[in-house]
């Protein structure tokens, strides 16, 4: 009631008439009305196209300030792994592969726990914590990075060196695949514990969007697996798996996106160096962590072209995985 | 006999050892987010006093607080939340009322998307090349606009959402009414969607109040109090990250005081959100 009365008073010069059809309705209103209406639409139109032209600046503007690295060293930025601000001789390999490094790994050990939660919580939880538990991971998806960041530091880094990378490292043979793996310095930060970090940090967001997912499942499918004998194993598997499969690898490709841009949480415990990575426990640097490094603190023109270069092969690879995720959720949401 | 025992046994092992599984990595999933605000809680709280919020962020070894950082903060995200209101509600609009099936309308949602998920440090490099690099100065103004730029993605995203949830019949009466499409979108469909409308903006709020990586090559860092929106500016974000990389355990315990701001902040925010998306849902 009270929301007709509104528009009968601000609507008050219009007629009846008017109301045919809209076209029409847009034409024949007052002409103070049709101007503000008019004018409504293109403020809308405007915003929307506002937010094009940001990506696009974004974009443009990476180009614009990375071309002189790009131009300079050519492919090679890509291949070569030195980083050298005091000869200006710039090659990204180091911070590219750690990035790729870091996501891949933080991901593989996220995802199995993320569909533990996320199957624990929609078939097996108890139902009285179904609610506060799920409440919990979801919260816990919004926890500001920098804290993952500094709880890496402070609290797991010296847990990881004494119990983790100590015991390894002297149960490994010279020689052998372990002690490959394992070289570096025993103090907690490296590619490993920067992985371990990012997977803490994306599961509640993974765990979560597959719990979402799960939850669209109709009873009635998984009822009728049920009925047939089918186990909890079987049916999560075999039967709500498949059915949210498109959803499932778009919410991991976010999952990823998020691992491969995440600067806060890395750049506390990777060690931030430029090399090429060569053990697990070696100290290495992502693309985000070595920007927000050195980006305040760069020392030439050059220097600061190269970061902005980097930024932008970090847009271009995100932008594959986002661009791949999107369009596999969107089948999803077109097909239920 | 035999064969069918033997299945029924492996397929109940198989299924024991799942359950087992997802329990346990529950329990490991939660155990680790507990320790996480277990360590902000206790190493936070006891830095957290009046003087963290009255004083200036202090020299190493001497006694300070947070107060300028904790203004700039807010400063920069309220200045951002009314960038990013206004474009996010505007365009989502547009993409909801006006132009959802056409295939402009198709792009900006796709790059809207991409805008939404994209790492925030590179936002950080637009922003400084936008508006640092031209005025040879760091400023608010900047880490405002840098913040608005990744909020209004969410904002617009929710608005969309939320417009497109909305009945025909809401339109179809406006229309009835002889009311114009612009006033039946701002007197019926904004009315109606308010609470949508509003958690989008809390989330957007959460998303914004805790990002770092946009504000180091933006707003910079101010050891003192700013009032001006064209100068380096202190923030609660760029803070936490330079004194917990520092040597000093002073500036250590104000970071974890201050880490522990923004987290009870982002957790109080979303709480509210979802209390206000639920009061929606059963209205």
């Amino acid at each position: 009631m009270d929301l007709l009365e509104g528009v009968s008073v601000s609507a008050g010069s219009l007629k009846m008439s008017d109301v045919i059809a809209q076209p029409v309705l847009r034409r024949r209103a007052s002409a103070r009305g049709a101007i503000l209406s008019t004018l409504f639409e293109w403020l809308c139109f405007g915003a929307a196209s506002a937010l094009l032209a940001a990506l696009a600046g974004l974009l443009v503007s990476l180009l614009i300030g990375g071309w002189p690295a790009l131009h300079k060293f050519g492919f090679s930025f890509l291949t070569v792994s030195t980083w050298n601000p005091v000869t200006d001789v710039y090659g990204a390999a180091g911070p590219i592969v750690g990035t790729l490094v870091t996501a891949g790994l933080a991901l593989a050990l996220a995802l199995p726990i993320a569909g533990g939660v996320a199957f624990f919580l929609t078939e097996l939880c108890p139902g009285p914590l179904r609610r506060p538990i799920g409440t919990a991971v979801e919260l816990l998806a919004g926890i500001p990075s920098i804290v993952y960041g500094m709880w890496g530091l402070f609290v797991f880094a010296p847990l990881f060196a004494k119990y983790v990378q100590l015991p390894l490292m002297t149960a490994a043979k010279p020689g052998s695949l372990l002690d490959t793996l394992t070289t570096g310095i025993p103090n907690g930060s490296g590619i490993l514990p920067a992985s371990i970090i990012l997977a803490i940090m994306i599961l509640p967001f993974m765990a979560a969007t597959l719990r979402d997912l799960l939850l669209t499942v109709p009873a009635s499918v998984r009822e009728s697996a049920y009925g047939l004998g089918a186990t909890t194993m079987e049916v999560v598997l075999s039967v709500s798996l498949p059915y949210i499969r498109r959803g499932a690898i778009g919410a991991v490709m976010l999952g990823l996106g998020r691992a491969l841009g995440e600067t806060m949480a890395v750049t506390f415990i990777i060690g931030n160096s430029h090399g090429f990575p060569t053990s697990l426990f070696d100290s290495g640097s992502t693309i985000a962590s070595t920007i927000a490094n050195e980006f305040t603190e760069a020392t030439s023109d050059m220097h600061l072209s190269a970061l902005i270069a980097l930024g932008l092969v970090l847009f271009v690879i995100t932008f594959v995985v986002l661009g791949l995720a999107r369009l596999l959720i969107g089948q999803q949401e077109r097909r239920t | 006999m035999t064969v069918s025992t033997t299945l029924l046994l492996r397929r109940r092992a198989a299924n024991a050892s799942f359950v087992v599984f997802c329990g346990l990595v529950t329990a490991i999933a939660l155990a680790a987010l507990a320790a996480i605000l277990w360590t902000l809680l206790s190493k936070g709280l006891g830095g957290v006093n009046l003087d963290v919020f009255i004083k200036a962020t202090p020299a190493p070894n001497s006694h300070g607080g947070l107060a300028n950082a904790i203004l700039g903060s807010i400063g920069m995200c309220v200045a951002a939340m009314v960038m990013a209101v206004v474009i996010g509600m505007l365009a989502g609009t547009w993409l909801a009322e006006y132009g959802q099936r056409s295939r402009y309308g198709a792009v900006v949602r796709f790059m809207n998307d991409v805008l939404l998920s994209a790492p925030s440090i590179l936002v950080g490099l637009f922003v400084y090349e936008l508006l640092v690099h031209p005025f040879h100065s760091f400023s608010a103004i900047a880490g405002a606009v840098a913040l608005a730029l990744l909020a209004a993605p969410v904002i617009t995203r929710t608005t969309e959402d939320v417009l497109s949830l909305q009945p025909t019949a809401l339109r179809e009466a406006g229309v009835s009414l002889g009311a114009p499409l612009a006033l039946i979108i701002r007197e019926i469909l904004w009315r109606s969607a308010r609470n949508g409308l509003l958690t989008g903006a809390l989330l957007a709020f959460a998303r914004i109040s805790g990002e770092t990586a946009p504000l180091l090559f933006t707003a910079l860092n101010n050891q003192f109090f700013s009032f001006n929106p064209l100068k380096p500016t202190a923030n609660l974000p760029v803070v936490i990250f330079n004194y917990a990389l520092s040597p000093y355990d002073d500036w250590r315990n104000l970071a974890w005081a201050g880490a522990l701001l923004i987290a009870a902040t982002v957790l109080v925010v979303t709480i509210v959100a979802r209390i206000v998306a639920q009061e929606q849902r059963r209205s």
